[in-house]
């Protein structure tokens, strides 16, 4: 994003590292419903950046622009810029399916596939054929339960089916099954909600481990989930981006009034 | 005269409910009742209509019981014991009590037939004075128990409960019923042939069996002919059925638009509903003559009525069975797998095979599990195409039979049940019986194990 002609949406993004994704006036139309209006925000390389926001404000729609997940919609329509590594994520020659490969998904709901542990890891490597042989599937299954901490939980039952984990160990099954594809991007709508403390703040955990080696953006409901795991935030409202920023300033001084308002929790 | 007796037992049970719920209504205003009006209501109604309705019952076969009885007692004992000129003799009085015209010489019944009227007369006046006696008594018992701390409503739900489980009863019983039924008689049979014999015998001709003395040493009883006929039709059927309705399921439940979708699933559920003996004179009028021709063109010898011709008939009568249980459970599996797929970079076609497809695959399995036993239970299109011929054969081009087929055969017409030919035919249908009966536990056990998987 060294070429754009746009000036960054916010000064801050100049003082941050390198943007991953560049939004310049995304726009989303579900029919007639404008879900999202003028988008323009920068998502730094390596690093956790969180969307926060009321229900049905944007967040998630423009989460799924990122890997293009929103085109399994058919009555979905998104206009505007959107770039990753100043490559426009919407130009007709690039294949969605070789995005996604780049840029990973994590969802709300745990959603494991009914296959072993380690097949669930291994999917996304062998549709990719990412490794030649054995040896080499096993290596990147392990290193994907590894870091997504969840082998000691399951070495000994790797043959055991994914849905027989526990919630908490299911969301990490998928963060590892995500990781296992060494995607650049992870994308995680609301991962916790459907969570107890004890497995959210592992997953906190893992993410603040994962922020070293990947772009991470994570979409939550919870303010203090974002102001504990995210460098930068950003604020959605009625569709559009209120304001973005570092984390700690959006949380302890927001320029906007409506900002301030929804983290001290007068409305959302 | 069932007729008034019930117009009499809906009104009384009206009134009551009408009478008992305008009382616990009025009550009301005073005290604070346990159940609204409406339940002492429906309670007063079931305590009118119940013993009404079982004063009837009984009531009616006691008459029945009864005249018969007098009846008898007025005619000739000589011909009271000979069980065929009785039962001739009882259906010729009660044609002549309800005024039917009756052939023949009928002097000797004229005293049993004023018997039997008289009798029934007592018997249905009993029954009516019986029956308002019961209602009234219900009527007034309901009514005096109309009180604030009755519970009308758990009683009347608990009336509800019971009859609920009377229906289900019935259905159960049924099934046990026939399945007793068809068990006495294959015993039976097994008397006369030996089991072995049966299971294992590979000529299959009941024909020669009418005379007694030919019966199990005539050999004709060994059903593998059958068994092979039956399975080559089935397999033949489910060659076209499977991939054809797998393939046109998945192409309804993943890729089709809305639109095609809700135009070709009642199509196909149409294809579904036409009788069987319509596809049956389909494969008999067109296949089976299409394929004798293409089969000459070829130089290859097939007989006007073969297994292909009713096997690729009964594979388009299952087509919509397969495709439509598919397409439920392909439909079944979780968006958010598709989507868990779809995120990790796969395309379409590599999620439906290698996450969808394996997910849905017990409910498939099931499903074909579903259409085999419909294919083995099918009749009418192998009478029609396949012909009646127990030739052991595992070629498609042959005429075959099949154990329906030969069950439909057996029993046409008039046939004494003591032969054993005529109970071959319940020896057939238990097998019959116990190959789709194993069968659908095998699919009803798969779902079961699929169901688990996602709650």
């Amino acid at each position: 994003m060294n070429e754009t002609a746009n000036p960054p949406a916010t000064p801050e993004t100049s003082e941050g590292p390198r943007a991953k994704i560049t939004a310049r006036n995304v726009n989303v139309h579900y029919g007639d419903k404008h879900a999202l209006k003028d988008v323009s925000v920068d998502v730094p390389e390596k690093g956790v950046m969180a969307f926060i926001g009321p229900s049905g404000c944007g967040k998630s729609t423009f989460l799924r622009c990122i890997n293009r997940m929103n085109d399994t919609i058919p009555i979905c329509r998104v206009t505007g810029d959107l770039r990753m590594d100043g490559r426009d994520i919407y130009e007709p020659g690039l294949d969605p399916v070789l995005l996604r490969a780049r840029v990973g998904m994590v969802f709300q709901k745990p959603n494991p596939f009914p296959k072993s542990i380690y097949e669930n890891v291994a999917y996304g490597p062998r549709l990719h054929g990412l490794a030649r042989d054995r040896t080499e599937l096993d290596e990147i299954v392990l290193g994907a339960l590894k870091k997504a901490s969840l082998f000691d939980e399951v070495k000994d039952r790797l043959k055991d089916s994914g849905t027989s984990l526990s919630g908490g160990q299911q969301q990490r099954l998928c963060i590892a099954r995500a990781i296992a594809v060494r995607p650049e991007v992870i994308l995680m709508d609301e991962p916790c909600s459907a969570l107890d403390p004890i497995a959210t703040a592992k997953i906190e955990e893992l993410i603040d481990e994962l922020r070293s080696n990947f772009t991470i953006v994570i979409v939550t409901h919870s303010m203090q989930q974002a102001a504990r795991v995210s460098q930068r935030t950003a604020f959605f409202h009625l569709g559009k981006l209120i304001e973005d920023g570092v984390t700690d300033q959006i949380f302890m001084n927001p320029r906007q009034e409506l900002t301030r308002n929804y983290i001290t929790g007068r409305f959302g | 005269m069932s007729l008034i007796y019930f117009s009499l037992l809906l009104l009384m049970s009206g009134f009551a409910y009408v009478l008992a719920r305008g009382r616990a209504a009025e009550g009301a205003r005073g005290a604070t009742f346990h159940s609204r009006p409406a339940y002492h209501g429906l309670l007063a109604g079931a305590i009118v209509a119940l013993p009404m309705f079982a004063v009837f019952a009984i009531g009616s076969f006691l008459t029945g019981f009864a005249a018969e009885r007098q009846a008898l007692a007025a005619l000739d004992p000589a011909l009271v014991a000979d069980p065929l000129r009785r039962g001739a003799a009882l259906r010729q009085i009660a044609d002549l009590a309800a005024g039917r015209p009756v052939a023949g010489d009928l002097s000797a019944l004229t005293a049993a037939v004023e018997t039997w009227r008289s009798v029934r007369q007592i018997a249905i006046a009993a029954i009516y004075a019986l029956g308002l006696a019961s209602g009234v008594a219900g009527l007034l018992f309901a009514l005096r128990r109309i009180a604030p701390d009755f519970k009308a409503r758990n009683r009347f739900e608990r009336l509800v409960s019971i009859f609920l489980m009377l229906c289900a009863g019935i259905a159960v019983l049924t099934t046990v019923g026939i399945v007793f039924s068809v068990v006495f008689e294959t015993f039976r049979f097994f008397q006369r042939v030996s089991p072995v014999e049966f299971l294992t015998g590979t000529h299959w001709s009941p024909q020669t069996a009418i005379r007694a003395d030919q019966g199990g040493s005539s050999g004709a009883f060994g059903i593998v002919p059958l068994l092979t006929g039956t399975l080559l039709i089935s397999t033949i059927a489910m060659l076209v059925a499977g991939p054809i309705g797998l393939f046109a399921a998945i192409y309804m439940a993943e890729y089709a638009s809305p639109r095609f979708r809700a135009i070709a699933k009642p199509v196909l559920e149409i294809l579904a509903g036409i009788p069987t003996v319509v596809l049956g004179f389909f494969a008999a009028l067109t296949i089976a003559p299409l394929i004798r021709v293409t089969g000459q063109a070829l130089g290859l010898d097939v007989a006007s009525e073969s297994a292909l011709a009713a096997g690729l008939v009964m594979g388009m009568m299952i087509i919509p069975f397969v495709s439509s249980l598919s397409d439920d459970v392909i439909t079944a599996v979780p968006q958010s797998l598709r989507d868990g797929s779809l995120g990790l970079g796969a395309t379409k076609s590599e999620t439906i095979k290698r996450v969808i497809l394996p997910a849905a695959l017990p409910g498939i399995v099931s499903a074909f599990m579903l259409a085999i036993s419909r294919a083995v239970g099918e009749t009418m299109i192998v009478v029609m195409a396949a012909g009646l011929a127990a030739n052991l054969t595992f070629n498609p081009l042959d005429a075959v039979t099949t154990f329906t087929v030969q069950i439909k055969t057996i029993l046409v017409g008039d046939q004494e049940f003591d032969s054993a030919k005529t109970l071959a035919a319940f020896a057939l249908g238990f097998v019959l019986f116990f190959f789709t009966l194993t069968l659908n536990v095998i699919a009803l056990a798969i779902i079961r194990k699929y169901r688990e998987q996602y709650d």
